[in-house]
């Protein structure tokens, strides 16, 4: 058989993530994967896996619980974690949740700031670790274009845009001083049409959600929210209708808006994904709370 | 039902597109990201809604004339940079056509961000270099072409953009390419393709145009598609880094990396550098089964037939074709760093796998990257560019950068702030010159250490070469 020496796109990325994936491993003490059960995650968990393959990966997932994510995405997590042998933490900011914090009582920007954001920078305090990687994708969204693959964070985890390490070929300075992090992105060249392919062509399980099916949904000022628990506010119980949707990226549900759908099928989600007239983030509020948002959260620390 | 067929033969096919890495290098004035745009925009990557948002933006900040889309804003993602007005950073996009993914790499075009292309142009495959038709060849022009040759990108596209302005005349375009011409062939670049464009109109850039009845080429993205790259791969000098050794259980060893260059068979007999012990390739494993052979850039897991130590920072290759090996080297350096060189600083060296503590001898020259003229400098600032000899605490295996980027390439690291103050090229090995220095060695039964410590003294082993100091232990 004569021997072909070019690889696919998709292949030629994978091979990319992985050494990223190794060079992490091999360079830090403490590394974590930030796990936040969306298909980006899932992603870069089976790239996790293949990395390390045969053997176990040698560092745990995070997850983030912002208690209110939805039930369907919880499942999932603890299932995936337990057949595919990971280990798996969770950590969650439980004195504001007894207080109450909520998007519902506090609005997004708090919640987001106080559930995901601070929560997060406790959790990395909290288990020391020096390095974090996390499943963004530059084609998300513009300030993520220009972010490094290895992301320095001060000791605060504040993100600097006008203060990045240079990076270039393959070679990434893993150097840090005690308490300063890198989040690392393996995922960055990553398209949302690649992510799909790959899923499709590896096989990888998803959450449910990304599939249309008939849900409860409310309009809440545009966006279709599903009431998926019992903390639905009174006031928009009688408003629950059940339509065909689907979700294209997952977070809290109270946050989260479905698209009418009904793209059952990998097939049918690509299909009206390239026909589609909403780029992938417009269902998430949080991104639209102020002028260049993400860029503001990033530089607090939000991934 | 017709249409499920279709996007399934769709995604079969997608699947196996290859993927194009390009830079593009310009500053505002000449419609660099109008290009850019137009190649995302005709391409139908956009969505409407990133159209919406940039409808917005250029109601507020847009510098394009009323009522005219600014492709700019597209692509300077950054508040503070929308504000100036300038792309300050390396930007990257993506875009796909039916025949090939792309991922840009945008810089800008200044002199103060030299740093910013370099860093760009580190991983692509093709430049495209855009030239004003009404300016011709500019100081920026030469700058551009001179650092993608130092970066050794192959390909070449010289974009004589705005050819609107000057009534598609074809002796404009010609006289433009003559000229570049003349000055690019010293620098060695191999493939050089020329284009009469306008980005703003569209002409010759996804399809030719009748505007240019004379140019008899195709378009721009047609070259883009079609250009073959993988070649440009090192397939002849088998390098594999040694980036992770993995060791799940008592039956396997496996040595794990990415395929630097050249091609690993099953059975292939190879050296392990430095310590030039040989075995055999017992297996080439992935998650997705055995390979018969793995090239560059596969991620793979090597085991062989004896057991041998090996551990990251080493580098399998094959007897008969062997890297350089060496503690001094010769090299272009780049400075990426706010703060100027210090030349007693021991900074870091990172190649390949390896991390080392440097000595910065003699700098021969600098050269001024608007007119290639040599000059003598004692230390470099902020984009210098020159050459330098560099002595490793430990020694290193490499090749030189324009026949192996993977193995020519390194970075330096700041020892205090950990920046990457400065980029690297090897040129050529250098006899050691003064005493070279063994690895000291400590004999654990000598120093009266039980081996039962041996296990804490190789974590302490390990702590140390990070920060680049080696030691051996012996029992």
């Amino acid at each position: 058989m004569e021997e072909k020496y070019d690889l696919s796109h998709l292949k030629a990325l994978e091979a990319e993530s992985i050494h990223i994936i190794r060079e992490v491993a091999a360079e830090f003490e403490n590394p974590v994967m930030l796990y936040s059960i969306g298909k980006d995650s899932s992603v870069m968990v089976r790239l996790a896996e293949k990395a390390f393959y045969p053997g176990k990966v040698p560092f745990p997932l995070m997850h983030i619980d912002s208690r209110w994510k939805f039930k369907e995405m919880i499942e999932f997590r603890d299932k995936y974690a337990k057949e595919h042998n990971w280990d798996l933490i969770v950590e969650s900011n439980e004195k504001a949740f007894e207080e109450g914090v909520g998007p519902f009582t506090h609005g997004s920007k708090v919640h987001t700031d106080l559930m995901k954001t601070q929560a997060l920078l406790a959790a990395l305090d909290k288990h020391k670790f020096d390095a974090a990687f996390g499943g963004a994708r530059r084609d998300e969204e513009k300030s993520r274009a220009k972010e490094r693959i290895f992301s320095f964070r001060d000791q605060f985890h504040q993100w600097d845009p006008k203060n990045q390490r240079p990076e270039l070929w393959d070679i990434y300075n893993a150097k840090v001083h005690k308490g300063e992090s890198i989040r690392v992105f393996p995922l960055s060249n990553w398209t949302e049409l690649d992510i799909w392919q790959y899923i499709r062509m590896e096989n990888i399980p998803i959450v449910p959600l990304y599939y249309a099916k008939e849900r409860p949904v409310i309009n809440m000022d545009g966006n279709l929210i599903m009431a998926d628990d019992e903390r639905l506010p009174e006031q928009y119980r009688d408003q629950i209708e059940m339509k065909m949707v689907r979700f294209r990226t997952l977070g809290c549900w109270p946050l989260t808006g479905a698209v009418e759908s009904s793209a059952a099928t990998i097939e049918e989600i690509v299909e009206e994904m390239m026909t589609t007239t909403k780029s992938e983030r417009t269902t998430r509020v949080i991104d639209f709370d102020q002028e260049a948002s993400m860029e503001q959260k990033k530089r607090e620390g939000y991934f | 039902m017709e249409n499920k067929i279709d996007i399934k033969a769709f995604l079969d096919q997608d699947e196996k597109k290859d993927l194009l890495r390009l830079l593009t290098a310009g500053s505002v004035d000449d419609g660099k990201s109008t290009l850019i745009g137009r190649l995302l925009f005709d391409s139908k990557k956009l969505y409407e809604d990133q159209l919406d948002a940039l409808e917005r933006d250029s109601k507020r900040v847009g510098n394009a004339g009323a009522g005219q889309i600014d492709y700019a804003l597209l692509l300077d993602g950054l508040k503070a940079e929308r504000e100036e007005g300038i792309t300050i950073d390396v930007a990257y996009r993506y875009f796909s056509t039916n025949k090939r993914k792309f991922i840009i790499a945008d810089t800008p075009g200044h002199e103060q961000y030299t740093r910013n292309m370099i860093t760009g142009g580190s991983t692509a495959n093709l430049a495209i270099i855009l030239v004003d038709a009404r300016t011709g060849v500019i100081t920026q022009t030469r700058r551009h072409t001179f650092l993608v040759s130092l970066l050794g990108i192959k390909h070449v596209v010289l974009a004589v953009n705005k050819m609107d302005l000057v009534d598609y005349d074809q002796k404009v375009f010609d006289s433009i390419v003559a000229e570049y011409k003349k000055f690019a062939e010293p620098l060695g670049i191999p493939d050089i393709t020329c284009f009469p464009i306008s980005a703003l109109n569209g002409d010759n850039v996804v399809e030719t145009s009748d505007n240019t009845p004379w140019y008899k080429g195709i378009s721009l993205l047609e070259h883009l598609e079609t250009i073959q790259v993988s070649s440009d791969h090192n397939f002849n000098d088998f390098r594999f880094p040694v980036q992770y050794v993995l060791r799940p259980n008592l039956n396997f060893r496996g040595f794990s990396g990415t395929v630097a260059s050249g091609i690993i068979r099953k059975g292939d007999e190879i050296v392990a550098l430095p310590s030039g012990k040989r075995s055999k390739v017992k297996s080439i494993v992935t998650y997705d089964g055995e390979l018969e052979y793995a090239f560059p850039p596969q991620a793979i897991t090597i085991t062989l037939e004896d057991e041998i130590d090996i551990s990251r920072g080493e580098m399998l290759v094959k007897a008969d074709n062997m890297p350089l090996i060496g503690r001094s080297f010769s090299a272009m350096l780049v400075w990426m760093d706010e703060a100027p060189m210090d030349i007693d600083k021991k900074y870091f060296i990172k190649q390949t796998s390896n991390i080392s503590r440097i000595k910065l001898e003699e700098i021969e020259y600098k050269v001024d990257v608007n007119t290639m003229e040599k000059s003598k400098i004692d230390h470099f600032e902020l984009n210098e560019i020159g050459k330098i000899d560099i002595t490793s605490s430990k020694p290193l295996f490499f090749d030189p950068y324009q026949k192996n980027k993977h193995t020519g390439a390194f970075i330096l690291i700041d020892p205090v702030t950990h920046n990457t103050s400065a980029v690297g090229m090897i040129l050529e090995r250098r006899d050691e010159c003064g005493s070279v220095e063994e690895t000291p060695t400590f004999s654990l039964s000598k120093l009266g250490i039980g081996t039962e410590h041996r296990s804490a003294i190789e974590t302490l082993q390990k702590a140390m070469s990070k920060q680049g100091i080696e030691i051996k232990i012996e029992d």
